[in-house]
């Protein structure tokens, strides 16, 4: 089988892999980096966003053979090393974005990715950019808050608590 | 807000770091050493006789251990239905056996007909795709009204018919045909509560494991209840007593009911771990999720309001169909009796209710609860219905409820509940003010000056919480307690592990729990852990499904605590030489009331354990209690609802404005997370209201079989939501005074919506009366262009 080197979270890492094993699966079972969710198998749920040379990717939907010599981050490198959680991890927790945690990775991937080209978005954008991530428990509206304030904006103005 | 982080703080989760960062343990996160693979293979017809199922050649193919079939579960028990409806001859609902593995018949899409366990997922994956199977197609039954036709072909050739049950419930009938012969209007409306898949983001996994020199099974899966599985699964299917199988749930990524019920893959892979001494192990895809979790809803209704010349309510009569799919799944037939005749009174005190319900059996993948169960499909009737005869009697929606709401509490319904408790003008006055219903007219003219259509639309809901009275259960034909089980473990060092039959799969048990008993004992929440979803740590639990944790979980814990401290204070009394009666509890600290005598918390806990300065002539050493809480009433969460449209007149599609919700949960633990169930549920709500449909053709081939089908809600198909939770009446019943909160949202919210885009139509002259869920831009569009 051939071998794929990448690295992840800033650590070189390689395996074994088919030419059909996703990033995905490669993430989740060669290197047993289980943070990154597999929720669907048509791209549509996103717990599976991961960050492939700084570009929010959908892992379930890319070879693994196709991240050859990749910069990769997943949702296990977000924290500090002390484990201080990022600023978009924090607002989530503060503004309780999450529920179950199943799509959680997913979207504080690709919230980092919409904070990164678009630092202060409105709700409308926020809720445009997310589309591709789905979730079952929160019906979005504190993700949605979450995000906005991760962006260091007021969410107590936006919507009531 | 309290802030020592007890009951009614908004503590931040402490779950939430770890999901957060990636460090969740869901179970397809779990591999164990020498693990195999599982790949079921599934019927792609809805209907049909096996004729043959040749695994030669699949067996022969890389990696394969052994392949199962149905001759595999000869003599092994199939999976047990829990709770049998009597009909209204008084016999027995029909209960037809459900396979493991299919045996002679598959019975709809996604039936198991063979396993394949191999070396690797795709190795099975490709064996089972090599399995010869030969099917004889029978017509498939998928249209309930066919289904009960009397030439209609049998999903069960042992059965008599297709009929599970034919079930009235409520009052007689001189008391409701005497309403409607008095009536001064009846209202009648037809409507048709659309089925839908739960979707929790987790699809399902199980994974069997056996360990040959103690002879024990272990099964990993994704459960809201693991106790249930391990009775259902040890006592029913595979003959494995209670002590030699553990079922661990470890952390679950949603539920929404469809995590509730007893599956064949988790026998399935209990068995062959069984049989192979390997562990076993099965993740469903999403698409194998659409045609192998049970699914929700799928009601038709015919309901009729009698109402005398001043508009009172006198008399309600339904007439529903229920699908219960192909098989019975594990409370199936109690979700359109039990769960939903019972609250067909809604807030509302009309004297006559009468409720019939049909459940047949048809070739579909099967149906169960789904959050809400039973609730959301009575109050859309009713709901639905009200704001109907509010239209043909002129009068204005929120009066005529007013009007006829019940008042006066414990109120017992002609539906056999009572509700002890409530105020359904407080939360309608909550809801005024936070849905700014006086600011509407002016709204709407600034919506049609842009060319749309704005309506508004109004739902109180009632539902039953807190599952349930075991003896009114079993009086109903439920097989199962429904009590709730704690244990409270006092460490030496004063540190507490609570372990909870209660199972959390996001809603947050292990910060709420807590909060709970730090209240109780004055100490801070760190000081106490949370331990549930695991039959060998915790203590006999029945699981988190109705909105039952807190209300029967949280007042087991409450009990709990209660002994501890009873005991706590009887070793602090010794320690300080007084009269336990003159002992108090307060911030930690215990005390000797008119004294200076106190001694810490630690101080006696650390003597429970060390008890050389103790009553041991009195009392044991240890300080550890369990507590199990039989509720003796359901709770009954209540609460008025308020969704404002715009609709494009051009396309129909309809966008929501704005939500608002006002409930009555009585007391709140941690008011974020209930603002964040009630958030869930409302997005749930319209999804159903809006978007979500799960469709079949007439030969039972399932067209909404993946998220590019079947419409998922999306962060931009809601608005942020008003939620409110002042207006509180505490249940009288529990030592907790809490309801439930967790269905609430999708309860309340789709007739709410379908309310408000019938009044946007009817404000541009359309003579619309109701359109059926998905309200979708086609179907609005038809409707605009028909009436």
């Amino acid at each position: 089988m051939p071998q794929v080197s990448m690295t992840v979270n800033g650590k070189p890492a390689s395996g074994e892999v088919e030419g059909r094993t996703l990033l995905s699966t490669f993430l989740r079972e060669t290197l047993g980096m289980t943070g990154t969710h597999v929720g669907c198998d048509t791209s549509q749920c996103g717990a599976c966003v991961v960050h492939v040379n700084g570009d929010a990717v959908k892992s379930c939907t890319m070879f693994a053979l196709e991240a050859e010599g990749a910069d990769v981050a997943t949702i296990e490198g977000q924290a500090a090393a002390d484990g201080t959680l990022n600023a978009i991890q924090a607002a989530f927790q503060e503004h309780h974005g999450l529920q179950c945690g199943f799509c959680t990775p997913g979207m504080v991937m690709s919230a980092a990715a919409l904070l990164k080209e678009n630092p202060k978005p409105s709700e409308a954008e926020v809720r445009k950019y997310l589309s591709g991530n789905l979730c079952r428990c929160t019906g979005y509206h504190n993700i949605v808050k979450a995000i906005m304030a991760a962006s260091g904006q007021d969410v107590g103005a936006i919507a009531a608590e | 807000m309290p802030a020592d982080g007890g009951i009614g703080a908004a503590t931040p989760r402490r779950e939430d770091v770890r999901f957060l960062t990636g460090a969740g343990n869901y179970t397809d996160d779990i591999n164990m050493r020498g693990q195999a693979y599982v790949a079921f293979l599934r019927s792609d017809v809805a209907h049909g006789k096996l004729k043959k199922v040749d695994t030669g050649a699949a067996a022969a193919m890389p990696g394969v251990i052994r392949i199962f079939t149905g001759e595999d579960f000869e003599g092994v028990g199939g999976i047990p239905c829990g709770w049998q409806v009597t009909d209204r001859h008084g016999e027995p609902m029909q209960e037809p056996p459900q396979p493991v593995l299919a045996q002679g018949k598959v019975r709809h899409i996604g039936d198991r007909i063979a396993a394949v366990v191999a070396e690797s997922l795709e190795q099975a994956r490709n064996a089972a795709e090599a399995i010869v199977v030969e099917i004889e197609d029978l017509p498939a039954v998928v249209d309930m009204k066919k289904a009960l036709e009397p030439d209609a072909t049998k999903v069960h050739d042992d059965l008599k018919n297709n009929l599970c049950y034919d079930w009235v419930f409520g009052s007689d009938d001189a008391a409701i045909e005497g309403a409607f012969s008095k009536a001064a209007h009846v209202t009648t409306l037809e409507l048709v509560n659309q089925r839908l898949v739960a979707n929790p983001m987790e699809p399902r996994v199980a994974i069997g494991d056996y360990a040959s020199h103690s002879d024990e099974s272990t099964l990993y899966t994704t459960s809201q209840n693991p106790h249930m599985i391990r009775l259902l699964m040890g006592a029913f299917v595979l003959g494995i007593p209670e002590h030699k199988l553990r079922v661990v749930a470890p952390d679950v990524g949603g539920g929404f009911g469809t995590k509730i019920f007893h599956y064949a893959e988790e026998a399935f892979c209990t068995f062959a771990a069984k049989a192979l001494h390997r562990p076993v192990k099965w993740t469903s895809s999403r698409s194998e999720a659409f045609i192998s979790d049970a699914q929700g809803r799928d009601h038709v209704t015919k309901i009729e309001l009698a109402l005398d010349a001043e508009n009172n309510f006198i008399g309600l009569r339904t007439d529903t169909l229920a699908n219960m799919g192909a098989y019975l799944m594990t409370v199936a037939p109690a979700v359109p009796t039990y769960l939903h005749g019972t609250l067909m009174a809604g807030c509302y005190r009309t004297p006559a209710v009468q409720v019939n319900v049909r459940a047949v059996f048809t070739n579909t993948v099967p149906v169960d609860a789904y959050r809400g169960a039973g609730r959301p499909e009575a109050t859309y009737q009713l709901e639905r219905l009200i704001d109907k005869a509010a239209r043909e009697l002129g009068a204005d929606p929120i009066a005529l409820r007013r009007q006829n709401f019940v008042t006066e509490f414990p109120y017992t319904t002609p539906v056999a509940v009572q509700y002890d408790t409530g105020n359904y003008h407080g939360t309608m006055d909550v809801l005024e003010k936070i849905a700014d219903i006086a600011g509407f007219e002016k709204r709407r003219k600034d919506s049609e000056a842009r060319g749309k259509l704005r309506g508004f639309g109004i739902n109180c809901y009632i539902e039953a919480c807190g599952l349930a009275p075991s003896h009114l259960v079993g009086q109903l034909g439920g097989r199962a307690g429904f009590y709730e089980s704690a244990t409270v473990r006092v460490n030496a060092t004063g540190g507490l592990v609570v372990m909870t039959g209660s199972h959390s799969h996001g809603q947050g048990h292990e910060t709420s729990f807590p909060q709970v008993v730090a209240d109780m004992l004055g100490i801070d929440p760190s000081m106490i852990e949370l331990v549930h979803g695991d039959t060998s740590k915790i203590p006999m639990g029945m699981g988190t499904y109705g909105s039952r944790s807190l209300s029967v979980g949280g007042s087991a814990i409450y009990r709990a605590t209660e002994k501890i401290i009873a005991k706590a204070k009887k070793i602090a009394a010794h320690l300080m030489e007084a009269s336990e009666a003159d002992v108090e509890l307060k911030d930690g600290q215990f005390s000797v009331a008119g004294t200076d005598k106190s001694v810490a918390w630690g101080d006696v806990t650390l003597a429970a354990y060390v008890p050389h300065n103790y009553p041991l002539e009195d009392i044991e050493p240890g300080l550890e209690e369990t507590a199990f809480y039989d509720p003796s009433n359901f709770t009954y969460p209540a609460g008025a609802y308020a969704c404002e449209v715009e609709v494009d007149p051009d396309t129909g599609k309809v966008e929501i404005m704005s939500f608002a919700a006002a409930d009555d949960f009585g007391n709140i633990i941690n008011p974020m997370i209930v603002d964040g169930q009630v958030h869930g549920g409302i997005g749930q709500g319209i999804g159903q209201a809006l978007l979500e449909n799960c469709v079949y053709d007439e030969t039972g081939q399932l067209l909404s079989a993946s998220f590019m089908d079947y419409a998922m809600p999306r962060a931009d198909d809601v608005p942020f939501y008003a939620v409110d939770h002042s207006s509180q009446t505490p249940c009288t019943h529990n030592p907790l005074g809490v309801k439930g909160c967790g269905e609430a949202g999708a309860i309340g919210s789709p007739p709410a919506v379908v309310n408000a885009v019938v009044d946007a139509l009817q404000s541009g002259g359309h003579k619309v009366d109701h359109i059926d869920m998905p309200v979708s831009p086609a179907r609005v569009w038809a409707a605009m262009n028909n009436a």
